[in-house]
Parts: structure tokens; sequence; C-alpha cells
């Protein structure tokens, strides 16, 4: 080691000790409950009531994902749940393409006045009462189609794939095709999509995400229970507390009280997470790549 | 037309922004009516500015407005600083592993939903089989019903928000740290600063940016606080300090069909929101030159 090379001081030292330890605090207190409630949903009725699960389960059982399992309306909604996050997805990935491609292109005149009608959006809005009348008018209550169409475009995502546009598929390629006598449309489908894969997999699944989780628009505008997502389901049972009889019958008899009540919870906190959170670490870096690209300003 | 194609390809996704972001725009002309099915939002008798006045008049309502800036404020003040924090101390840390497990598990509870955050607070703070009253109870203190405080529901709120979103608010910082010219770095090592000069010097001057655009939107959200995680919180206990502005619309105008004055209250939210935006932007760029527009 030269004497020129500036060692890390006592007080960086300590300074880095303090960033470790300030960062294993925040691990720990995001891990914690998760880690708790996984723990708690493997674990018996008795144990979870008597306050005796902390970090590991204690009397391993499955009888609370048996209880999940047996009940129709969780099946249901995860039915409902897939429809609409697949097929909301094609729509969005697709009007979201469609609109930002051309608002990307110098070649399309009136681009300015149309991102000045999406970004006014951004900051004003009607309100949930004149959307819920439009939602009516249209016939779309309590439908499927109530659940796609209203939600059909999130003007942040345009702007996003606006920018990914701009900043990878040159304007000279678009010239070039041009001249060859390609026209915009089949320039568009043959080579902007083909290259903008990774923008595709961003929208996508940043919509898909928000389908799978949302409930709002499941609360205003559906009643019939057959046409309910997941969430709407959980928050009966979760939240206004109401398990059904069907759910904890089957059950050893012994069993059939308070005590299954709140392990049921747990697992079924675990059942309706899972699904993301088992994707989650693969299409990460997607996301990251989605709110890098949502930073730039375009 | 040469480009016709682009004006083919828009149509649909424009004809959508038209519908259903600005008809409903129009559609608030109901606030300045009184709204019936049978005639429609066109057909139903004029009434001015009646529902306003019944607004202003009612001493709950400004209640409400009360509770959602508080919870609005209080969000930004806990939350606007904490993935700055989370990114600087992150920025420090040159191991890989260390590095990425924090960073992978402090993003993932931004996927996992509403109706999930909040039964886990309502599992988890149970009275009786939670876990917090199981710490409670091991350390011997007395087990409280948190939700059916109306003091704490504030805190509830905004630190479940801090748990959940943190992480992933860090990223856009984090990446701003990542495009530091390393040559700064060089130069200060070189004049024997240490890493809390280097973070005070260089790296918090490089986020200001970023810092002041999102602190303009945020400002300007103030008023929006959003509906579906607080209306999931809500019990009869914590209705005082719980009830804000979009759950308060939901309830009058859904729940209780009265769409003009509901719509009224939509309308002042938004208009208000549209307000602090600008101001918000005007001072920025006189300020900071750093603005939305």
């Amino acid at each position: 080691m030269s004497r020129s090379t500036i060692r890390e001081s006592a007080a960086d030292r300590i300074f880095l000790g303090i960033v470790y330890l300030f960062l294993s605090v925040v691990l720990i207190v995001i891990l914690f409950p998760l880690l708790h409630i996984v723990s708690a949903s493997f674990s018996s009725p008795g144990a979870v009531s008597s306050g005796k699960v902390w970090l590991w389960p204690v009397d391993v059982t499955l009888i609370g994902y048996k209880a999940v399992f047996q009940n129709s309306n969780i099946l249901i909604g995860f039915g409902n749940s897939l429809f609409y996050a697949v097929v909301g997805t094609l729509v969005n990935v697709a009007f979201t393409v469609m609109l930002a491609y051309p608002l990307a292109r110098k070649t399309f005149y009136v681009r300015n006045i149309i991102m000045m009608l999406l970004v006014f959006t951004m900051f004003f809005d009607g309100g949930l009462i004149p959307n819920y009348l439009l939602v009516k008018s249209l016939g779309m209550l309590d439908t499927r189609w109530a659940m796609i169409i209203p939600g059909a475009l999130a003007v942040f995502q345009v702007i996003i794939a606006r920018t990914f546009f701009q900043t990878t598929i040159p304007e000279e390629l678009a010239e070039a095709a041009e001249m060859d006598g390609s026209s915009d449309i089949t320039f568009f489908l043959k080579i902007v999509l083909p290259l903008s894969k990774p923008i595709l997999a961003v929208l996508a699944l940043m919509y898909a995400v928000g389908h799978w989780n949302s409930y709002f628009n499941a609360l205003i505008y559906l009643k019939d229970s057959s046409l309910f997502p997941l969430q709407i389901f959980l928050r009966d049972i979760l939240i206004l507390n109401s398990v059904s009889a069907e759910m904890v019958t089957n059950v050893n008899e012994l069993l059939v009280r308070e005590g299954l009540k709140d392990l049921l919870k747990y697992s079924l906190i675990v059942v309706a997470s899972a699904p993301v959170l088992v994707i989650y670490p693969f299409v990460q870096k997607y996301f990251v790549k989605g709110v890098m690209i949502g930073s730039l300003k375009g | 037309m040469k480009h016709w194609q682009f004006y083919l390809l828009v149509f649909f996704p424009l004809v959508y922004i038209i519908l259903f972001k600005y008809v409903p725009m129009f559609g608030v002309l109901i606030a300045f009516k009184e709204y019936n099915v049978v005639q429609g939002i066109f057909g139903s008798p004029w009434v001015g500015f009646d529902y306003f006045r019944q607004l202003f008049d009612a001493p709950f309502f400004w209640q409400y407005v009360r509770n959602t800036l508080e919870i609005s404020l209080y969000g930004l003040l806990v939350g606007f600083p904490a993935p700055i924090l989370l990114a600087l101390a992150l920025n420090e840390i040159r191991n890989g592993r260390f590095k990425k497990t924090v960073q992978m598990v402090t993003y993932a509870p931004y996927f996992i939903s509403t109706v999930v955050i909040v039964s886990i607070l309502i599992v988890n703070l149970s009275p009786n089989t939670g876990l917090m009253s199981n710490l409670f109870r091991a350390l011997g203190l007395e087990t409280v019903d948190f939700l059916g405080v109306p003091e704490l529901f504030k805190s509830i709120y905004v630190w479940s928000d801090v748990w959940q979103f943190t992480g992933y608010g860090a990223i856009i910082y984090i990446a701003a740290l990542a495009g530091v010219n390393p040559d700064l770095y060089e130069a200060a090592r070189v004049d024997g600063a240490t890493r809390f000069q280097k973070i005070v010097n260089i790296d918090i001057p490089s986020l200001f940016p970023v810092i002041v655009i999102l602190l303009i939107l945020n400002l300007g959200n103030l008023m929006s606080l959003g509906f579906e995680k607080i209306y999931l919180m809500q019990n009869p206990l914590n209705q005082n300090t719980s009830e804000v502005i979009s759950t308060y619309v939901y309830k009058v105008g859904l729940l209780g069909a009265n769409f003009s004055f509901s719509a009224a209250i939509g309308l002042f939210n938004s208009v208000i929101n549209f307000i602090l935006l600008v101001i918000v932007n005007y001072v920025s760029r006189k300020v900071s030159s750093t603005s939305l527009w």
C-alpha cells in the first residue's frame, strides 16, 4: 500500500457501521410482520389465538389452507381476477402503444395538442359521481365491461411508452422505411413493436399487478357476486369479518370456533399475495426499468 | 394526408380519453343542478351554488377537510424523506449481496394489494391475537384495540404507507445517485472529505432536481388522498379522525344516492387540488427554476 492512498478514517468506519445497522433494522421491520403471517398460517388455531406464534410456526398444520380452498367464493374470485387481469392488460397495452407511438413521432403534427389533452387529465378529473353516472349510462354497470373499459388506459403509462419510443426508435429509421414504401402502421407492427419488447413487458406488468390488486372499480360498479374479483371476496372475509358457514364446516368439529376464524385469515393473506410475490423476483428488473424510464423527462 | 395512419392508430384511445376523462368533467355540472335520474344531467333543474353553500355551512365538512389535510401532510412529512434516506444509505454500501437483499425486500411490499395490507394491519393489531398485543403482553403492557383508537389512526395509516412504499420510492433516487459523476467523489476523496460530507455536498445536491419535481407532484395531490386504504381501515370507533373527503364523497354519493351534493364535494376537491398544483409549480419555478411546465 503506497503512502498516498487515503485509508478510511475511523469516523468513516463508524459512519458505515451506522449505515449497516440502519439498513439491517429496515430489513427486519419489513420482513418480520410478513414472516409472522406466513408462520401463523401454518400453525394450529390454538397456537395462533393464544399468541404463541412469533417467527416460526407452532404445531405445524395445514387446516388453515384446507379451509381456504374449501371456499367456493375464493375460487370464483381467483378465476374472475385472472380474467380481468389478462383481458384488461391486453386492452391496456394495445391502447397504450397505439396512442404513445404516434405521439413519439415528429411527423404526427397534432401530437402537442394531444399531449396537452393527456397531461391535463392527470391533474383534473370529474370525480367519482360523474364517472359512475357515465358508466351507468353506457349500460356497463354490473357487467364484466365495467372492469375493463373504464380503466382501459393510464395516461402515465402512455408517457412512459412515448419516452421509450422517442429514445429507442430513431426518426431516421422511420424515414428510411418510408422511402422504401412502408406505411406507418406496417412500420409500427413489423419494426417498432419487435424492438419494444422491454417496454411491452414493463407496461404489461404494471397494468397486470394493478388489475390483480384493485378493488375500487368492482366495489362501485359490480353487485353480482359471480362477477366479483378476488379482492372483493378478501375484503368480505378479512376486513368485514363475514366468514360463511361453508368455510368452517367439514373441518374437525372441535376446531370450529374463533381460533379457526383467525387462522383462516392468515392463510388467506398468504394465498392472496402468493401469485404476485412468487413472480416478483423474476420481474423485479422490469419494474425498476419502468420507474427509470418514467423518471426521464419526456 | 400523408401520415393518416397515425390518426387511425390514435383514434380509439383518443375516443376513450374524451369519453372517460373529458365527458365526466362536464358531468360535474350536476353539482349545480338538482339531479334526478328521470331528467338526466341536462334536463335536471339548475340550483346554482346551493349545494356548495350547504357544504360550506356543514361543520362536519371542515372536520373532513382537516382530516384529509392532516393525514396528507403527516404522510408527506414522514413518507417523503424516507425513500431519500434509504437511497442515500444504500448508496454508501458496496457489498453486492446485502445491498441486493435490502433492495429486493424493501420493494416487495409495493406489490401487496391494499385489501391485504389492511388485513395484515387488522390481524397484527388485533387486541387479542395480534402480533402487536403479543408484544405488549410480553413487555407487561396493557393491550388496546389499536385501530379503534381515533388518535392512532393517522399514525397507523402513515407508517404502514412508509412500510409499504419506501423501497419502491427509493428506486428513482438510487438511479439518480448512480448517475453522479465519479470524478466528484474522487475529488472529494483527495480533499479528505468524510463519507458524511460527501453525502451532504455531492449526493444531496445531485438529487435536488428529482426531489423538487416529486415534491411539486406530492404537494399538488395533498387533497386527493386515496380512498382505497382509508375506507378499508375505517371502523365505527375511529370515524372521527378517519373520515376524509374521498370516503365521504363515496358514502354520500353512491351509498346515499345524493349525486349532486357528492359531485359538489368532488368538484370542490378537484379545484383546490388544481390551484395547489399551479401555485406550487409557480413558486418552484421562481425559487429553483425547476418546474413541471
